[in-house]
């Protein structure tokens, strides 16, 4: 079973839970799918045994050898990419009209690396995780590779967390698409709020079932109620509340899940929240076993 | 006639894959002389339109017939559009879907699945 | 000058930085993180006005068409799919490139315009806000983001609050800038995705420099990374539940009495950084 977990806003504390989760689970795989900022391998050890390089987005590249200036290029191009025959890796969008109008054939389309592609294999399961050459684009496409990578090492009844980045936009998208379960933390506060709403009907859009907590709910009891109403009008289901507690700052210091700390009261808020998401997880999986068995007429 | 299947490896004994854009191949199988071809599938690592891009690639195979798992709403508009038909099946394997096909045991796909084959189509869960 | 604030991890602190800095400096505000825009929430503008954001996408005519597939084969988003039949569109997954128009002989593809986003603005606290407002389901911020920039006043001081990351939305927004701030929190994610920011700041060569939201009494985690690669630490704004909360209410941290200095700190440093105009 697959569970991505986002917020819309970032900050709200994806990791933090990530790694709670992923440590009551047991073995759970990890996938930290926050390309441009993954944090998740930091807290664990464990030797990296795969990497891989990885080439996506398409670039377009002149050989100059054969660029005989018209300009034809540059007045086909809608992204600003192409100026004094040369190309804008940043603006160039890797559509190939360039490469169409060019009367010489002096333009190609080139995969350019945008990352290192890691399997590390911690001491309580796989971690996929992704090394961004810095200024490159965190692309669907490689959070669907991080997420392919890391499908092989999740047993039949086993657990895939992804950990999501902030935003709406084409990561977040690819984080949630064929994933089984997407678990939103939610902040108590109007920003928190604006964003979750946002995610929320990204998840809407595509149809997967979503579920709910929100962390540090005691900082302003009044928007938590204001963010389970809306949970409640959508049908997403809030599982959790968890306290603020400094103790979270000293785990994550500590390079700790904070469910290690017994007097945590987060941890302990988290665990609760475990037990509901392990049943619910439990009766997705049942649930698909039987429509997958299904396929045969009397 | 050609049927396209949804696999997860090369061979006729693979199991068939309930995933449609993001399956690791498709297996070709002709009618005419009960022979299979194995093709990669080039939408798998396609950041968007995975399913687009695979329904493209059964179109250009010129297939009549397709099984597979799940058909999220884009694939399947452009199936629908071309007249393909599409059936279900779990998991089995490539010749054992084939075979059931054949025998008429398998449910027609009349609509599309959950986008992207999540579950519970946003239904809240407990 | 356009100063872009940023800080690679989400969470940091960039809107509450940036507005709070806004309305010391009287600077405009651009809210650039169009995919999850919140300053407003705190800039409450009046008199917000709105403009759709809109890209091409190609309208074919069946007419026209003879199903060769070539407009498929070209559109490298797999927006385009011939089924023989027809050709059909995936609206979000187009880029307006026009490759499809360029491959097809019979001249069968025209081009409308359809929304992505908006644009809005408007004026709060004496300050000239602007956002960029990404539509759910859109995988695309940057023509949203280009877009709202469009709209930088170059006679102004502008503070452009960015995505967070260090992909291509940042990116887009840090060409557009003169300086940049980046906000980081003493912890050790914090520090991990400041040098991720660091490295792509000093690859395109802007002067920066970084504020600590969320200070604690030891910050030791960032000073000593600043002083060791020779970065200007402007200061620190304190972490309090208070301020927290107030956050949360979305209230102006700079209007409670024990935050006004550090904000006034930070920006006094911030002119002297930066050579303000």
């Amino acid at each position: 079973m697959e569970l991505t977990i986002i917020s819309g806003k970032g900050g709200t504390g994806k990791t933090m839970i990530s790694v709670a989760l992923a440590s009551l689970s047991g073995n759970a795989v990890k996938a930290d799918c926050d390309v441009d900022a993954p944090n998740l391998y930091l807290y664990y050890g464990g030797d990296d045994i795969k990497k891989e390089s990885f080439y996506a987005a398409k670039k377009a590249t002149i050989d100059s050898r054969f660029c005989k200036q018209c300009g034809l290029c540059e007045s086909v191009c809608r992204f600003g990419a192409i100026v004094d025959y040369k190309i804008d890796h940043v603006n160039c969008e890797g559509c190939g009209a360039c490469v169409l109008v060019c009367p010489e054939k002096a333009i190609t389309l080139k995969p350019e690396k945008s990352a290192d592609v890691y399997l590390t294999k911690t001491p309580t399961g796989m971690l996929s995780r992704a090394k961004m050459t810095v200024g490159s684009d965190g692309s669907g496409k490689l959070i669907t590779q991080l997420r392919q990578n890391a499908r092989k090492f999740v047993e039949d009844d086993g657990l895939l967390v992804i950990d999501g980045s902030p935003g709406i936009g084409c990561p977040v998208i690819s984080s949630v698409t064929a994933t089984d379960l997407v678990l939103l933390v939610a902040e108590p506060t109007l920003s928190g709020l604006n964003d979750l709403k946002r995610v929320a009907e990204l998840c809407r859009h595509f149809g997967i079932q979503t579920l709910a907590c929100v962390n540090k709910y005691d900082i302003n009891p009044q928007i938590t109620e204001e963010i389970k109403s809306f949970c409640a009008e959508q049908g997403i289901s809030v599982i959790g509340e968890i306290p603020f507690d400094d103790t979270v700052m000293k785990s994550i210091n500590e390079l700790k899940p904070v469910t290690g700390y017994p007097n945590s009261i987060a941890g302990i808020a988290i665990r609760k929240m475990w037990g509901r998401l392990s049943d619910i997880l439990e009766t997705s999986r049942q649930k698909r076993l039987k429509e997958l068995d299904g396929g045969e007429l009397d | 006639m050609k049927i396209g299947i949804s696999s997860t490896g090369v061979a006729a004994e693979s199991l068939a894959d309930p995933r449609f854009g993001r399956c690791s191949h498709f297996a070709i199988y002709d009618t005419a002389d009960g022979s299979y071809r194995f093709i990669d599938n080039s939408a798998q690592s396609a950041s968007g339109g995975a399913g687009i891009a695979a329904a493209q690639q059964m179109i250009d195979e010129d297939v009549e017939v397709i099984l597979t798992g799940n058909m999220g709403p884009n694939a399947f508009n452009v199936i629908k559009g071309s007249e393909i038909k599409v059936y279900r099946v779990g998991s089995v394997s490539v010749e054992k879907a084939v075979q059931l096909f054949k025998e008429a045991k398998l449910e027609a796909i009349s609509e599309a699945g959950a986008a992207h084959f999540g579950m519970g189509q946003g239904r809240g869960g407990f | 000058m356009n100063l872009c604030v940023l800080s690679g991890k989400g969470g940091t602190g960039k809107t509450t930085v940036s507005v709070n800095l806004a309305v010391l400096l009287q600077a405009n505000y651009y809210d650039c993180d169009v995919e999850e825009p919140n300053g407003f929430i705190f800039l409450k503008p009046g008199r917000v006005s709105a403009e759709d954001v809109t890209v091409d996408y190609p309208v074919i005519d069946n007419g026209k068409c003879t199903h060769c597939g070539l407009c498929a084969k070209a559109c490298q988003y797999n927006a385009l799919a011939n089924t023989k039949k027809s050709v059909m569109l995936f609206p979000t997954l187009c880029h307006g490139c026009h490759a499809c128009e360029i491959v097809c002989e019979p001249k069968a593809i025209t081009y409308s315009r359809r929304p992505v986003g908006v644009v809005e603005q408007g004026d709060g606290y004496g300050v000239h806000c602007m956002r960029g407002v990404l539509n759910v389901g859109e995988h695309m911020a940057v023509p949203v983001i280009r877009e709202l920039l469009k709209g930088l006043n170059p006679s102004k001081n502008n503070i452009l609050d960015c995505a967070p990351g260090t992909s291509c939305n940042v990116v887009n927004t840090l060409r557009a800038s003169d300086a940049a701030l980046i906000v980081t929190e003493p912890t050790t994610f914090g520090l991990h995705d400041m040098s991720i920011a660091v490295e792509l700041i000093k690859q395109m060569d802007i002067p920066f420099a970084v504020v600590v939201n969320k200070s604690r009494d030891d910050d030791t985690i960032i000073r000593r990374y600043c002083d060791d690669n020779g970065i200007a630490l402007l200061g620190g704004i304190p972490y309090a539940r208070k301020a927290a909360e107030a956050y949360s209410n979305g209230r102006l941290l700079s209007e409670l009495p024990e935050y006004r200095q550090p904000y006034e700190q930070i920006a006094d440093k911030l002119k002297e950084a930066f050579a303000w105009n």
